[in-house]
């Protein structure tokens, strides 16, 4: 148990690759911390610098107080999750969960209690003695798990762990995964691309782009407050709808319909727009409906305004017309800088507008 | 299914008969006697000459200070064919591991280097290894029979090749287990290589068994005589109106058969089971 802190860390690969950037992140004891972001991001650089697998090209790195950048894996009382759960094939479930053990000098019955142990919060009793070859994919990222929970570690580390797993056991491996950590209380860190996981997993999340920190924050801080258009499209589904607005005369203007009131400098913004914060009216924003996704409880209406696409959820069945008209709710505005795409802070004009 | 038509029936048998035949002939020739052999021609049918050929050809005592058996010469073949396949396995797979795991200055050069090798059999380099071993004074003994041929490209390559395949994940989870490069090495990689182990062994058995060349060049002494050498020297007495006892020739021949058949069988059951169940 221990708090984990990266300083200014960036990672430069052999050939110049600046894979990693000046990431700063303060992790609290026991906390649960999702680095999120597309493919290719750096993720995995930085999670692998942490666990001492990748050298750390600057900045610091510190596991309990302890600056770890010199030190071996095995020094770093770390474990790791991977992804395609690395396994040792030839060894049982039991030799697999005891090796790491057995390597640090524990005594036999140190091991065995252990490894009963984590069997049993895993429900991998039975399977003890079985090859991973004769295990389920589930089955093999609960080994996975053990290893890594025999060791009793510092912090918990997992790279992607859930992917190979079809969309169904994703979920339920998930709440696992949050439920065991919670009732062990290891400082996580957590590594994923799928928004939906990040949201449901963290305590906080790292949204992580080019190798840089975009945002960090509770999830649902992230969700209501995007730092920039990046974490705005990135975090949530469907999307958040990111259109070119114009501020003029203190109104909000989009394709020729004044929005709201604002207060800020005139000027192009962009403008965005969650799909649950829109409703389908009768009066409002027009908007030619290009198709519509069936959810079942609820419908996702895609559809163009002016040149620029926008979706709406809408939980009615009635049947729609070519054009819709959409109604926007000025207080779920938000509002980034054309040039940059930080967010911006909206001045609301309230004193006019009528109450809901 | 397709069906089966008598024409490729006949192409199996046929190539049936060509690869068992000359075997069969070999075993039913070597219960005949010399005599019989040498009027009556190779014969398909059993003798009544087997025990006492087979006898004789084990324990007679020949070679020019007569203390040479059949027994003698057959655990010299065994040395020689296990030394190989075990010194081979052993060299090539510290070598591959090296050059998979590790990174050192012109490993790839190095690796190319040791694949060129492959090129240069044997025989190219006999002298060069003869005044070597001579020099060392490793004449007329195991060592200098075996250890000049260990360093094999054929089995660098494969094992590099199979270290390649094993996913990085492994080393960076024994890493974080705390498994240092040795501890890897013997704990993970030797036993998830166990299947490649079989097949190189097979092939560097029967490699090692075959050798004639070079334990001709190597030893003088006749307590290093190998089957090869044996079978050799009984058809080579050809002298005035004496019959070579083609019997023996053909016994020893046939005994000579029977460890690569072994090993074969033996250990193709390893890699089979190793090929089926293996599942990285
Ligand atoms: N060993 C490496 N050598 C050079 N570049 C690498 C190496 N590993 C990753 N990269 C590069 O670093 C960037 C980040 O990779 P990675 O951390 O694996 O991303 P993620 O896990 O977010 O998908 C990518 O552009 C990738 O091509
Ligand atoms: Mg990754």
């Amino acid at each position: 148990m221990a708090e984990l802190t990266l300083k200014s860390v960036g990672k430069t690969y052999a050939g110049g690759v600046d894979a990693v950037s000046d990431v700063n992140i303060d992790i609290k004891d026991g906390e649960f911390i999702v680095l999120v972001g597309p493919s290719g991001c750096g993720k995995s650089t930085l999670l692998r610098m942490v666990a001492g697998l990748e050298t750390v090209t600057r900045g610091d790195v510190h596991i309990g107080g302890r600056r770890v950048n010199d030190l071996d894996p095995a020094e770093r009382d770390i474990a790791m999750v991977f992804q395609n759960y690395a396994l040792y094939p030839h060894m049982s479930v039991r030799d697999n969960m005891a090796y790491g053990l057995k390597n640090r000098g524990e005594s036999k019955a140190v091991i065995e209690e252990r490894v009963a142990e984590a069997a049993r919060m895993l429900e991998l009793g039975q399977y003890l003695d079985r090859k991973p070859r004769a295990l389920s994919g589930g089955q093999r990222q609960r080994v996975a798990m053990g290893r890594a929970i025999v060791r009793q570690p510092s912090a918990f580390l997992f790279d992607e762990p859930l992917s190979n797993l079809d969309a169904k056991l994703r979920v339920s491996m998930r709440m696992e995964i949050r439920k065991l950590q919670q009732r062990l209380g290891t400082t996580s860190l957590y590594v994923t691309h799928d928004q939906l996981e990040a949201m449901t997993l963290a305590d906080r999340l790292v949204v992580l782009n080019g190798g840089r920190v975009e945002q960090i924050g509770a999830p649902l801080e992230v969700y209501r407050k995007p730092a920039s258009t990046f974490v705005a499209s990135f975090i949530g589904a469907p999307a958040m709808s990111l259109l070119d607005a114009r501020i003029e005369g203190g109104q909000l203007s989009l394709a020729g319909h004044a929005l709201a009131r604002l207060g800020n400098a005139p000027g192009p913004v962009t403008l965005g727009l969650r799909a649950e914060d829109l409703r389908i009216v009768d009066t409002g924003l027009p908007m030619r409906v290009e198709y519509v996704e069936e959810l079942g409880a609820q419908r996702i209406i895609h559809g163009m305004v002016g040149d620029q696409a926008l979706a709406v959820t809408d939980t009615h069945d009635t049947p729609l017309g070519p054009e819709v008209r959409v109604a926007v709710d000025s207080a779920k505005i938000h509002l980034f800088d054309a040039q940059s795409g930080r967010r911006m802070d909206k001045r609301l004009q309230t004193v006019s507008e009528p109450a809901e | 299914m397709q069906k089966i038509k008598p024409f490729d029936h006949l192409i199996l048998i046929l190539g049936v008969l060509f690869l068992c035949a000359p075997v069969v002939m070999a075993l039913m020739s070597s219960t005949h006697a010399a005599i019989d052999i040498h009027s009556n021609g190779l014969s398909l049918l059993p003798g009544g000459n087997g025990i006492e050929t087979y006898t004789k050809v084990l324990t007679h005592k020949g070679g020019f200070t007569g203390d040479v058996t059949g027994l003698l010469m057959l655990r010299n073949s065994l040395i020689m064919g296990l030394g190989f396949a075990v010194g081979k396995i052993a060299l090539s797979m510290m070598a591959a591991y090296a050059l998979v795991y590790f990174r050192f200055r012109f490993a790839t050069l190095l690796f190319w280097a040791i694949f060129a090798t492959l090129l240069l059999p044997l025989e190219v380099r006999i002298m060069p290894s003869y005044q070597v071993m001579s020099e060392l004074h490793l004449l007329n003994t195991y060592t200098g029979l075996i250890v000049p041929l260990l360093a094999s490209a054929t089995g660098t390559f494969f094992f590099r090749q199979f270290f390649r395949s094993v996913p990085d994940e492994l080393l960076e989870a024994a890493r974080i287990d705390g498994a240092g490069p040795v501890k890897f090495f013997i704990d993970v990689l030797v036993p998830l290589s166990k299947t490649m182990m079989a097949a190189i062994f097979i092939i560097m058995f029967i490699y090692g068994w075959n050798q004639y060349l070079w334990p001709l060049l190597m030893t003088t002494d006749e307590s290093f005589y190998t089957l090869m050498r044996g079978i050799k020297s009984i058809l080579q007495v050809w002298v005035g109106s004496q019959i070579p006892d083609y019997n023996e020739a053909f016994a020893l021949a046939v005994l000579a058969m029977v460890p690569p058949v072994a090993v074969v069988v033996i250990f193709q059951r390893m890699f089979i089971k190793g090929l089926t169940e293996s599942d990285k």
